[in-house]
């Protein structure tokens, strides 16, 4: 009989299902992997060593791009960071609006990751209906911030303004009817937090039909159902966090277990799973969905009672406002001082840890009493998962490789930093 | 610092005795600095004593230049202060032998049982290439973050089953995230009509300082001020 030879496969960089620039280089004994080595670093931009080159104020737009389907939970753990070294505090409204917004962030993360995991392993319907609701969401990015998703909406010290008073609408066009364009537009007619509040109303619904298409689905679970088991033994050896290591048995959320912001105050669960499959990690990240829309609530219902400053008052670390300056030299002096030299942090180290989409999302900056950072560290929660990839996917065949990268919800950004 | 913390403390100093040393910190968090040649001794009793499950990052630091500004604020002369930018002279990284703290590996653990966190760091730079031991044996998870570190800073980790470069193109030369390795990069690639492929050459972009870096003494952080205002 001829000897059968095992040979090697490459898959990506320019994969479809590689989530980004993924190369793998697989070994495969017919269908089947017997040894898989990722490539990371094709999208490596050096965002730490360019971190240390500008102020700290300069690097949260480069917070956006490492995990670009959620912004604004990364700027959180940046802008934390720098609040423990300076000993800052944020007022009551600016976290409640950075909660809101995290959870927001989790939403359209955990909706990006259902549409392309489905897209990945056969499911075409639910990327479609994922990215209508990601739409709304969009919107309320662009509504406070300016842009749809590189947002640089938080500041040490609180957010950048306040959440604005009305939504912006659908303009008229000869491509919309006017039927149309009232049907978009119906929930838009109030503020911001009314449209939020109308999302949260109608969103539990959209998630049924999620689950209507894959929870039951017999395709769906044959593909995920024992695939890529984790056990949660392996899963802390393995640096995992998050949905990760929640769909594998362990209860933990640093929202519960090491509250920042005001997660302390609000009623939410935490799904975990009990097979560590891939299966298990989809039902968590479902659930989460449904969680997140619970906070979110809250946080409305507490927002439109309580008005109030939502950046700290200290014009060394935060610029003064626009009009404050025409006619207040000091406030002038602090603006020239902040947008010129920025601010001074004193010398020392913090790690701040945020409970990300993806996992624990770690900023370690240390300072040496410079306007710049001496040095940040990223910890970023995809590029501990995708180390495991090797392991997870031994033993697997071929076409499990996709349901592993769907099911650790890789984004190169935080990956190759 | 919370009470949880300052009985970890205390164990620890207990149980390590010399081998550790606490580092004062500004924000509640508990640092220790640990000898080289204790550090995987010290790591395993902290995984299998103290129940610290998991490694969440490994973090290689080059502190070549810790502490040093490019604009001198503290004394005026008789025109003022000073308003150019010193530059950094750009020190080349083939000397023999480096101070021996230059370059420090930060690992952060935590415990999912007690719910504690703890940063222990540990300096190397006596030897060229500096080198310390990996924990990949103890935590898994040191694995890749110890590739980085390599990759970055040039730090090599004894008994790392796969050391090879993680985060740079194939073929990189130098370690990025020293602080002697230029921003801008010593190389860049463009397409070679000549050559009909892409070729590296020579960097052409100019580094410059768009905002210097000033270290300035703010009283409001000064620990003795900070104390009498909070009581």
């Amino acid at each position: 009989m001829a000897e059968i030879q095992n040979y090697t496969m490459n898959f990506g960089p320019q994969h479809p299902a590689a989530h980004g620039v993924l190369r793998l280089v697989l070994e495969m004994d017919g269908e089947t992997i017997q040894k898989a080595d990722p490539h990371v670093g094709l999208l490596h931009r050096a965002t730490e060593k360019l971190a240390e080159s500008k102020p700290f104020n300069q690097s949260i737009g480069y917070m956006d791009r490492l995990d670009y389907v959620s912004m604004m939970c990364n700027e959180h753990g940046y802008v934390l960071a720098i609040e423990k070294l300076l000993g800052l505090e944020v007022p009551e409204r600016a976290q409640y609006i950075r909660v809101m917004f995290d959870e927001i962030t989790r939403i359209l993360n955990h909706l990006m990751w259902l549409g392309a995991h489905g897209l990945d392993i056969g499911a075409m319907t639910v990327f479609l209906y994922c990215f209508r609701e990601r739409e709304d969401l969009m919107d309320l990015y662009e509504a406070v911030s300016g842009t749809r998703m590189h947002a640089t909406y938080y500041r040490p010290g609180g957010v950048y303004r306040d959440l604005p008073d009305a939504m912006p609408k659908y303009q008229e066009s000869k491509f919309r009817s006017e039927k149309d364009l009232k049907r978009l537009n119906a929930a838009r007619e109030g503020s911001m937090l009314d449209f939020i509040e109308d999302f949260t109303k109608r969103f539990p619904a959209c998630v049924d039909e999620y689950e209507t298409l894959l929870t039951d689905n017999r395709i769906w679970k044959q593909r995920t159902v024992n695939i890529a088991v984790v056990s949660p033994e392996r899963a802390m050896q393995l640096g995992f966090s998050g949905p990760m290591l929640r769909g594998s048995g362990i209860e933990w959320d640093l929202r519960k277990k090491q509250p920042y912001e005001v997660y302390d105050r609000l009623d939410f669960d935490i799904p975990v799973g009990v097979n560590g499959d891939c299966y298990d990690r989809y039902l968590v990240r479902v659930e989460e969905l449904r969680q997140s829309t619970r906070i979110i609530e809250q946080c409305v219902a507490w927002l439109r009672e309580n008005p109030g400053p939502v950046i700290a008052d200290d014009h060394k670390i935060v610029a003064p406002k626009r009009v404050e300056m025409k006619g207040d030299m000091e406030s002038l002096i602090h603006h020239f001082k902040l947008f010129t030299e920025g601010y001074c942090v004193p010398a020392g180290e913090a790690y701040s840890a945020i409970e990300h989409p993806k996992g624990e999302f770690g900023v370690y900056i240390i300072s040496d009493g410079a306007n710049k950072p001496y040095r940040v560290k990223i910890r970023a929660p995809g590029f501990a998962h995708l180390s495991s990839m090797a392991e997870m996917v031994e033993g697997h065949m071929l076409a499990d490789v996709v349901a592993v990268i769907g099911t650790q919800d890789i984004v190169f950004g935080e990956v190759d930093r | 610092m919370s009470d949880r913390y300052e009985i970890l403390a205390t164990r620890l100093d207990e149980r390590f005795g010399e081998q550790v040393a606490r580092v004062a910190s500004s924000c509640s968090e508990l640092t220790y600095e640990v000898d080289k040649s204790d550090l995987h001794e010290v790591a395993s009793a902290l995984r299998c004593e103290f129940g610290f499950e998991m490694l969440m990052d490994v973090c290689g630091v080059d502190y070549l230049t810790y502490g040093s500004d490019e604009w001198t604020t503290e004394d005026a002369t008789e025109t003022g202060f000073s308003r150019g930018v010193e530059r950094e002279t750009v020190i080349l990284d083939e000397a023999d032998t480096f101070p021996e703290r230059r370059f420090a590996v930060v690992y952060h653990l935590l415990s999912l049982q007690k719910n504690l966190r703890l940063r222990l760091r540990t300096y190397t730079g006596s030897e060229n290439p500096p080198i310390v031991k990996s924990v990949v044996d103890i935590w898994n998870s040191a694995n890749w973050f110890e590739r980085e570190a390599f990759d970055l800073y040039g730090i090599l980790f004894e008994g790392h089953p796969d050391l090879r470069r993680i985060l740079t193109d194939y073929g990189f030369i130098g370690h990025p995230f020293r602080k002697d390795f230029p921003l801008m990069g010593n190389v860049e690639v463009s397409y070679d009509v000549d050559k009909g492929r892409v070729a590296y050459k020579p960097v052409s972009i100019e580094p410059r300082t768009l905002v210097p870096r000033v270290i300035r003494d703010d009283n409001r952080y000064q620990a003795d001020l900070k104390d009498r205002t909070n009581g």
